[in-house]
C-alpha cells in the first residue's frame, strides 16, 4: 500500500455498513445508566426528583436489558465495535447469552435497590448521591458483563468500584470509614493485579479482545508455557479478591454491614458476581487450557471457601456480618462450577450466580426490615417477629430455605447441578463441600429463624411468654416500597424453584457460550473467523 | 533494554509490596502508590520499547515506512495512570478522614466494623 495516494479500500479496516437498529442496545444498559446518573448528578440538590428519575432510569435499564437478552437469545452473540473498526483493532462490545443473562438480573436486582431506597435512604442520603452512583454502580456492572475487550474490563471494573466506594462511605460513619479503608485497599491492590496479568497477557499475544486471545491461544501449542500459566494465577488471584474467595476473603466481613442496609443489599447481590463471571470469562473462554492446571487449585479454594463462609455464618450474632459469610460461601459453590469445568458444572455456576444475586439482596432487605421491626441487628435482642407479623416471617423462612439450597427454591437446583456434576467428573470432595456448606448453612439460617422470629422476644425473655417487640425506626417503614421489591425478589426464587426449566435452560446456553465459543468467535470475526 | 527495566519494575514491585506489609496506613498508601506506578511500567514494556521512533506516518504514505515504537500501549498506560490517580486521591482522603474519626493510623487498631470483645452468638434456646 505504500506509496498510492488516493483511493484506500476502508472496508479492510473499517465497519462501513450502519449499525443494525437492534444492535445498539448492546451499550444501551451502560449509556441509559451513565445518562441517567449523570443526570441525577446535576440534580442532586432536588430530593424529592432524585428517586423518581432514578426508578425511571432504572425501569429503562430494565427493559433494554431483557430486549438485549431476547434479541441474543434469538439471533445468537452480537458484537457491536466502538469507532467502526475492525476487531481486534476497535474495542469490541461482545453478548452472549452469559453475559445478558446476568445484566438482565442485576438490572432487576438494582431496580429492586433504587425502590427499596426510596425509604431507607433519607434526604441527606439522597443529597450525597445515592441515585447517581447507584446507577454508575450499574454502568459499571453492565460494561463489564458485555465487554468483550479485557483491558475494556478492567476499566468497567474500576467504574463500578469508584461507584462502590461512594457508596460506602454515604453517611460518613466512624464504622464505615473504617470499613471502607479495608474495602478500598484491598480491592484496588486487586484490580492492580487485574491490570498485571492483562499486561501480561498484552505482551503475550499482542491484543486484547478476548475473541482474538482465545483463537491465539489454541493455536500456540503449548499452552502450559511459563508465562501464560503465571498470567492465569494472576488472573485467578485477582479474582478471587474481587469475589471474596477464602484467603483473600476478609475484606468482605469488614465492611458489607457499615453501609446503608440497602447500599449492602446491592453490593451483596452484584459485587462478588461480577468477579465470578470475570473468572469464568478469562478461564473458561479465553485460557481453556490453563484450567487443566488450575481446576485442583480452584477446587481446594473453593472447599476452603464454602467451609469458611459458612462456619463465619455460624459465628456471628451481627445479622448483616452473617450474611456476609454467606455470600462467600455462595462463592465457593461457583468457585467449584469453575473448578469442575464440564458444561453442567458452568451451567450450575451460572444458575448458582443468578440465584445467589437474587437471594442475597432479598435477605439483605429483609435484615433491613428485621431492623425496624426488632430495633437491633443482634441476634442476642431480636425476637418475637413473628407476632408482629407471620407474614413476614414466611417469607423470610423462604429465603432461609433458598440460600441453604433446600427445595423447593432456587437455591435447589443449582446445588442439584453443581453436585451432579462434582461427582460425575470424580471430584467427589467437592460435591461432599457443597452439601456440608448447604448443611451448615440450613443451621445458621435455621438459628436466626428461631432467634428473631420464633422465640418470644429478645434474651431473657421467659418460655411461652410473649412480648410486643418495637424497632425505633419502624416509621420509616410506611407504604410498599420496601415490601414491593422484596415480593418480587422472592417471588423469583419460588418461581426459579417450581419452573427451573427456563432458567437452567438459559444457564446451559450460557455455559454452551464460553465452552465451545465457536458463535462467539463468529460473531466478532464473521463467517471466515 | 527490556531486562533493564524489567528488573526496574522487580525493584518496584518489591518496594511496593514491603511498604503495604506496614501497620501504618500512610506507608500502605505510599505501597499503593508505588504498585500503580510499577503496573504501568509493566504495560508499558510489555509493549515492547523502541527508542526515538514516533509513531508517525508521513504525508503521503497510508503505513509507516519503519517498525516505530507502539502506541498502544500509551493509551493503556495513560487509562491507567488516569484511574490509578483518582483513586489515590480518593484513598487519600479516605485515610485522613478514618485517622481523625478513629484517632490512629495503625490499621491493627482499626477495630470499629470487627470489634476485638465481640460476642459470640446465642448458644441455646
Amino acid at each position: 500500500m505504500a506509496g498510492s495516494s488516493v483511493s484506500v479500500d476502508l472496508t479492510q479496516a473499517m465497519v462501513t455498513a450502519p449499525v443494525a437498529a437492534a444492535d445498539w442496545l448492546i451499550v444501551a444498559p451502560s449509556l441509559i445508566t451513565m445518562l441517567g446518573g449523570s443526570l441525577c448528578l446535576m440534580l442532586r440538590k432536588n430530593t424529592q426528583l432524585q428517586p423518581k428519575l432514578g426508578i425511571v432510569f432504572l425501569v429503562l435499564l430494565v427493559l433494554s436489558s431483557a430486549g438485549l437478552l431476547v434479541h441474543v437469545l434469538n439471533h445468537g452473540v452480537i458484537t457491536m465495535v466502538m469507532g467502526g473498526w475492525l476487531p481486534p483493532f476497535g474495542i469490541a462490545f461482545t453478548v452472549d447469552p452469559l453475559g445478558a443473562t446476568l445484566t438482565l438480573v442485576g438490572s432487576i436486582v438494582a431496580l429492586c435497590a433504587g425502590i427499596y431506597g426510596v425509604v431507607t435512604v433519607d434526604g441527606t442520603g439522597r443529597r450525597y448521591g445515592f441515585y447517581p452512583f447507584l446507577l454508575l454502580l450499574m454502568t459499571g456492572v453492565c460494561g463489564a458483563f458485555l465487554t468483550g475487550d479485557v483491558f475494556n474490563l478492567y476499566v468497567w471494573f474500576e467504574v463500578l468500584l469508584i461507584s462502590s466506594y461512594g457508596m460506602l462511605i454515604l453517611g460518613n460513619d466512624r464504622i464505615q470509614l473504617d470499613g471502607a479503608v479495608k474495602y478500598g485497599v484491598l480491592n484496588l491492590v486487586g484490580t492492580n493485579l487485574f491490570l498485571i496479568a492483562t499486561g501480561l497477557l498484552y505482551g503475550i499475544f499482542g491484543t486484547l479482545n478476548m475473541a482474538d486471545i482465545a483463537m491465539k491461544v489454541s493455536e500456540l501449542g503449548n499452552p502450559a508455557s511459563g508465562t501464560i500459566a503465571t498470567v492465569a494465577a494472576l488472573y485467578f488471584l485477582a479474582f478471587a479478591m474481587k469475589a471474596a474467595a477464602f484467603p483473600v476473603n476478609f475484606w468482605l466481613p469488614a465492611s458489607y454491614h457499615t453501609p446503608n442496609i440497602v447500599i449492602s443489599a446491592v453490593f451483596a447481590g452484584l459485587l462478588t458476581k461480577v468477579g465470578v463471571y470475570a473468572l469464568i470469562r478469562i478461564f473458561v473462554l479465553i485460557l481453556p487450557e490453563s484450567l487443566d492446571y488450575m481446576a485442583d487449585v480452584i477446587g481446594l479454594v473453593a472447599i476452603l471457601t464454602l467451609l469458611t463462609g459458612a462456619l463465619g455464618a455460624l459465628a456471628q450474632s451481627e445479622l448483616r456480618r452473617l450474611l456476609g459469610y454467606l455470600v462467600i460461601a455462595g462463592i465457593g459453590s461457583m468457585l467449584a462450577g469453575v473448578a469442575i469445568g464440564s458444561n453442567l458444572a458452568i451451567s450450575g455456576a451460572i444458575f448458582y450466580a443468578v440465584h445467589s444475586i437474587i437471594v442475597m439482596t432479598a435477605l439483605y432487605m429483609a435484615a433491613g426490615v428485621m431492623f425496624y421491626m426488632g430495633g437491633s441487628y443482634d441476634l442476642r435482642r431480636l425476637g418475637g417477629l413473628y407476632q408482629r407479623s407471620a407474614g413476614f416471617a414466611g417469607l423470610f423462612l423462604v429465603l432461609a430455605f433458598a440460600v441453604s439450597g433446600l427445595p423447593p427454591f432456587s437455591g435447589f437446583w443449582p446445588k442439584v447441578m453443581l453436585v451432579e456434576a462434582a461427582f460425575g467428573d470424580g471430584r467427589a470432595w467437592l460435591g461432599a463441600a457443597i452439601l456440608v456448606s448447604g448443611f451448615l448453612t440450613t443451621l445458621a439460617m435455621g438459628r436466626v429463624w428461631i432467634y428473631a422470629f420464633w422465640r418470644g422476644g429478645p434474651e431473657g425473655t421467659p418460655d411461652g411468654t410473649g412480648v410486643a417487640v418495637s424497632g425505633g425506626g419502624a416509621a420509616q417503614l410506611g407504604g410498599a416500597a420496601p415490601w414491593l421489591p422484596m415480593f418480587v425478589l422472592t417471588a423469583l426464587i419460588v418461581y426459579f424453584g417450581l419452573q427451573p426449566e427456563w432458567m437452567m435452560n438459559l444457564s446451559i446456553e450460557g455455559a454452551g457460550g464460553v465452552l465451545e465459543p465457536r458463535g462467539y468467535l463468529q460473531s466478532v470475526f464473521g463467517e471466515q473467523g | 533494554m527490556e531486562t533493564g527495566v524489567a528488573v526496574l519494575i522487580g525493584l518496584f514491585f518489591s518496594v511496593a509490596v514491603y511498604l503495604m506489609l506496614s501497620k501504618q496506613l500512610v506507608r500502605l498508601l505510599l505501597g499503593i502508590a508505588i504498585l500503580g506506578n510499577a503496573v504501568n511500567m509493566l504495560i508499558f514494556t510489555n509493549g515492547r520499547l523502541t527508542r526515538e521512533v514516533p509513531p508517525l506516518i508521513p504525508p503521503h504514505l497510508y503505513t509507516p515506512e519503519i517498525a516505530t515504537a507502539n502506541p498502544l500501549p500509551q493509551a493503556l498506560v495513560l487509562t491507567a495512570i488516569v484511574i490509578s490517580f483518582s483513586f489515590f486521591a480518593f484513598l487519600l482522603v479516605l485515610a485522613f478522614r478514618a485517622y481523625q474519626e478513629l484517632g490512629t493510623d495503625e490499621v491493627n487498631k482499626m477495630r470499629v466494623a470487627e470489634p476485638d470483645n465481640d460476642q459470640s452468638p446465642p448458644q441455646g434456646y
